[in-house]
């Protein structure tokens, strides 16, 4: 390693259902540079300290989504927070809150996956076009319109930040709901009637009690709780106006 | 046979793990006050519905220190509930466009404190005006 070299502590929550009964605290001493990332760290504990240690990670450049952690107690992706800004204190790692822990810092994200599935997350064509009709259109306008929600690179980081989900896993939570909204308010898509189902379902918007920090924990500045509270109203909206135009439909 | 044992960690004092929870539920606690207060005002209207003595003996009963002393602290509590609310008033709307660009968190936020705060104002040189 490159001069200037220091040591930090990192401790680290583990776990291995093997032989653990419950998860506990361990602290390695761990040599750094100052463009070491904390995802680096724990590398290096896996590479150097002890090898049983379990995390998850791919690109190391904050698109993958893979390497979120609890970083002193804030949900954050590991590979875009440094060590040095911990420095000379200790840094405390554990596996995202909120979700079951599988092994040391890897969650089971099984909840997340349907729920993802659940919404959707594809374009339903409002019209059929033949290839020889040519690509839908689009103008920049409709694009801005949920350009942002489609950042989301499903890092969980914003369900880690979300008490109301932590109280009860089945709420839909931010992420998925960010996406949803993604495609409902996309010009191409007529999936809308759909998805709305979801949105006022038990496990929908309603669970959400506006507390915020999923956006400002999101890495990638989609505002999940704009998507969710958007959807108040829409399902709101919806309610109501079923009254006045009843189409039948609604379960 | 499998291995996995998922553990589910304790929600128990969730609130109390981060400061960001914590200045929630003080928001959310704030809002007893802003009750409490809408409770004196429906009070003091009943009392208005009584008649005159029953109207001047609840604004005596206002003039107890330990009164005053509550109204000082409502005061306080709902200024920061108003604070909070409108801190968060920009994740809750649709996007607003102005001249073609987004309009910013802080427009729409420092936009509701200066409607609150002007609204406040008026009422009390309205009340102020009425009790000359
Ligand atoms: S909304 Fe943000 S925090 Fe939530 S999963 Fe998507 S990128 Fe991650
Ligand atoms: S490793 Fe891909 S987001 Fe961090």
């Amino acid at each position: 390693m490159a001069e200037n070299q220091r040591t930090i502590e990192i401790e680290v929550l583990r776990y291995h259902p093997e032989k653990d009964k419950a998860p506990y605290q361990q602290v390695f001493q761990v040599p750094f540079t100052d463009d070491m990332s904390v995802l680096q760290g724990v590398q290096y504990i896996k590479d150097y300290l002890d090898g049983s240690l379990s995390f998850r990670w791919s690109c190391r450049m904050a698109i993958c989504g893979s390497c979120g952690m609890m970083i002193n107690g804030k949900p954050s992706l590991s590979c875009e927070t440094f060590l040095r800004d911990y420095y000379p204190a200790r840094v405390r790692v554990e596996a995202l809150a909120h979700f079951p822990i599988e092994r040391d810092l890897v969650i089971n994200m099984e909840g997340f996956i349907e729920k993802l599935e659940s919404i959707q997350p594809y374009i339903i064509p409002r019209e059929a076009r033949t290839l020889a009709q040519g690509e839908y259109l689009q103008t920049p306008e409709q694009l801005n319109v949920y350009e942002q929600f489609s950042s989301c690179i499903n890092c969980m980081l914003c369900y880690a930040a979300c008490p109301q989900f932590g109280l009860n896993p089945a709420f839909i939570g931010p992420g998925a709901m960010a996406l949803l909204h993604r495609y409902n308010v996309d010009s191409r898509d007529g999936g809308k009637a759909e998805r709305m189902e979801l949105v006022a379902s038990e496990e929908g918007v309603f669970h959400c009690t506006a507390v915020g920090y999923c956006s400002e924990v999101c890495p990638k500045h989609v505002d999940p709780a704009n998507a969710v509270n958007q959807n108040k109203t829409n399902a709101a909206a919806d309610y109501f106006l079923r009254f006045l135009a009843p189409k039948g439909g609604a379960k | 046979m499998n291995k996995r044992r998922p553990y589910v960690r304790s929600m128990d004092g969730w609130w109390r793990k981060n400061p960001f929870f914590v200045e929630y539920m003080i928001h959310e606690g704030t809002a007893l006050f802003v009750a409490a207060y809408a409770g004196i005002l429906l009070n003091g209207l009943l009392h208005l519905s009584r008649g005159e003595a029953a109207w001047n003996a609840w604004l005596d009963g206002l003039k107890n220190p330990w009164y005053v002393a509550f109204h000082m602290l409502a005061l306080v509590a709902i200024g920061y509930h108003t604070y909070t609310w409108f801190k968060i008033m920009p994740r809750t709307m649709p996007p607003v466009i102005v001249g073609g660009k987004r309009l910013a968190d802080g427009a729409i936020t420092g936009g509701g404190l200066a409607v609150a705060a002007a609204a406040s104002l008026a009422l009390l040189a309205a009340v102020w005006g009425m009790a000359r």
